[in-house]
């Protein structure tokens, strides 16, 4: 028997998986709303976890509970075929029925389930996705980033209690990612079930959700809410050039005349470029390692605008000539920044120490 | 054309037709089975599918009459069922026909269920799909053109037999004389013009099934 789960519709993930050089064992329990990231390099799993839960593949002592529905408990002999269990999948190439018109496919799930347990309507998602133009084709006329919509909302009609999503935009191009990024963003406000998301792109992990967990080589490194295993979790995360902290800002001031927003957040602010969100919108900020650097004091003749009163927290080498700097603002919100081993020497920095944390780049994750 | 060519065109539609349809009943779990079993008699039961590529269609008529005979397992067991024997019967010549045509209707079935690989399926499952949904709506339509193809050289293959007939069937008028048999009775008999009127139609007929199979499959390779 397995954990008690509550009702509040969580979902728990549990089971072990052998392959000759590749070994995987997690026992997993994720929120029952909103989108929960499965984050860690390729062959670390993530794939394979999503599989398991949807039954597509075997695995041992499997234990996959949506809400207080078991699909799958092998300790009691309990094991749903895939088609019994309400999910949606939306795999990485979007593997449409080419025999199928668009609305075919969309429909295709929605048929099967039962008018009086559909909780998603075709009008609705068409409108979500953005494909009235797109249903009375056929699934060879459409772009990678059309097809994918396509497949997400073909997925979502089927009125899933969990959403697989497995690198739903690896296959795209950057400019078909940039167009697709906004819709799964607004089905992020719009829905009530819990998504899981697998994704290799820290980017969209930082975009979109509210939970992460980061798998390595088979097993969970770090899990909870996406700001901290982002920002705590830096050191496990195989990121390299990518690593940075997200943080949870807030639009504190528009700058008119210069065309510039202020992001206030718990021990600073920091100045963007315009945003279009009112005064007190919610904001993620991604501020990447290899754009801070570290003062000892506050230089006045410098051009970079985000300054930052910091205390370091731990350094680590990296290679031969880097240093990883962990520091903390007033507010107690983590950045890191990466300096080389000679700017470390030549400041005398230890861990304690307080510095200026110089910002020089900021990107918005949503 | 005589009556008798007349009944032996008959006969051989009724027996392609009927070969037909009993080869896309039986080949397609079959070829579903090759294209997806990771079993190793797989090979094993490819290969005997595939004999009668290879087999000349004699040896294989010689071994089904003695099989089919009164001594034999089969022929015993149709006698105790009270079917009779079959050898020099239209349901012999059947029997035979499904066997000698088998590799020509489980081939393509095969390359067909294979070319779909396992993605479509896994979709139509996360859809609610079940498993006879998945085959009716996923498979039949994806592997269109492979029954297309199937059914055109299953049938075609069955017109054109004469080795395996002519040791199971034999000669018998209305029951197993089949266009081929008949041909070849012409000839001996030295009745070209006769012989003519069957063998050019045979040609066109052959003719106009590979045209069919190409406008059907477009680009498709089919064989």
């Amino acid at each position: 028997m397995g954990r008690p789960v509550s009702s509040d519709g969580s979902v728990r993930i549990a089971f072990a998986l052998q392959h000759p050089g590749f070994s995987m064992k997690l026992d997993l329990t994720v929120p029952g709303r909103g989108v929960t990231a499965l984050f860690g390099r390729s062959g670390s799993g993530k794939t394979s976890c999503l599989r398991v839960v949807a039954g597509l593949q075997a695995a041992q002592q499997v234990h996959v509970q949506v809400g207080d529905e078991v699909w799958q408990d092998d300790a009691q002999g309990i094991c749903l075929p895939t088609h019994r269990r309400p999910l949606g999948y939306v795999f990485q190439e979007a593997s449409l029925f080419p025999h199928l018109s668009v609305r075919d496919n969309l429909e295709y799930g929605m048929r099967r389930v039962p008018a009086a347990e559909r909780r998603v309507q075709l009008a609705q998602v068409v409108q979500w996705l953005g494909l009235s133009t797109l249903v009375d084709r056929r699934p060879e006329g459409l772009s990678g980033g059309e097809r994918q919509r396509v497949a997400i909302g073909r997925a979502l009609l089927a009125s899933p209690r969990l959403l697989l999503m497995d690198e739903p935009l690896s296959a795209l191009d950057l400019a078909s990612r940039a167009a697709i990024l906004p819709y799964l963003q607004r089905l992020h406000a719009e829905l009530s079930i819990p998504v899981l998301y697998v994704s290799h792109a820290i980017d969209e992990v930082a975009r979109l959700a509210d939970h992460t967990v980061v798998l390595d080589a088979g097993r969970v490194v770090a899990s909870g809410p996406t700001a901290r295993v982002l920002n705590e979790a830096g050191d496990v995360l195989p990121l390299g050039e990518e690593n940075g902290v997200l943080i949870e800002a807030a639009v504190g001031l528009h700058d008119e005349a210069y065309h510039l927003t202020r992001l206030d957040f718990a021990g600073g602010h920091l100045w963007v470029s315009r945003v279009d969100r009112p005064l007190g919108g919610a904001v993620r900020a991604r501020v990447l390692a290899r754009d801070v650097s570290v003062a000892l004091s506050q230089a006045g003749d410098s051009s970079i605008a985000n300054l930052l009163p910091a205390r370091v927290l731990r350094m680590q080498e990296e290679g031969a000539d880097r240093v990883l700097l962990s520091l903390e603002t007033g507010g107690g919100t983590p950045l890191l920044a990466r300096i080389t081993r000679r700017s470390r020497d030549q400041l005398g920095l230890a861990p304690g120490m307080a510095v200026i944390a110089q910002v020089k780049s900021v990107a918005l994750a949503a | 054309m005589t009556p008798a060519d007349v009944s032996a065109i008959t006969l051989t539609l009724k027996l392609a037709g009927l070969t037909t349809l009993l080869l896309l009943l039986i080949g397609t779990p079959i070829a579903w089975w090759l294209a997806h079993t990771p079993s190793r008699m797989k090979s094993v039961v490819g290969a005997v599918v595939a004999l009668p590529l290879v087999l000349p269609p004699t040896v294989l008529g010689f071994y089904l009459l003695l099989l089919m005979g009164p001594r034999g397992a089969v022929g015993q067991a149709t006698q105790a069922l009270g079917i009779g024997l079959l050898p020099f019967t239209f349901a012999g010549l059947v029997v035979a026909s499904v066997l000698y045509s088998m590799p020509f209707v489980v081939q393509p079935l095969r390359n067909a269920f294979e070319a779909i690989g396992p993605r479509p399926l896994e979709v139509a499952a996360t859809l609610r799909a079940g498993p006879w949904d998945r085959f009716r709506t996923v498979v039949l339509p994806l592997a269109r053109p492979g029954f297309i193809t199937a059914a055109i050289l299953g049938f075609a293959h069955t017109v054109g037999e004469f080795g395996v007939i002519l040791m199971i069937g034999g000669n018998i008028p209305e029951r197993t004389r089949v266009l081929s048999v008949a041909i070849y009775d012409h000839v001996e008999a030295l009745e070209y013009a006769q012989a003519h009127w069957l063998a050019g139609g045979m040609v066109l007929f052959s003719f106009l099934v590979l045209l069919a199979l190409h406008a059907l499959n477009g680009k498709t390779r089919v064989l």
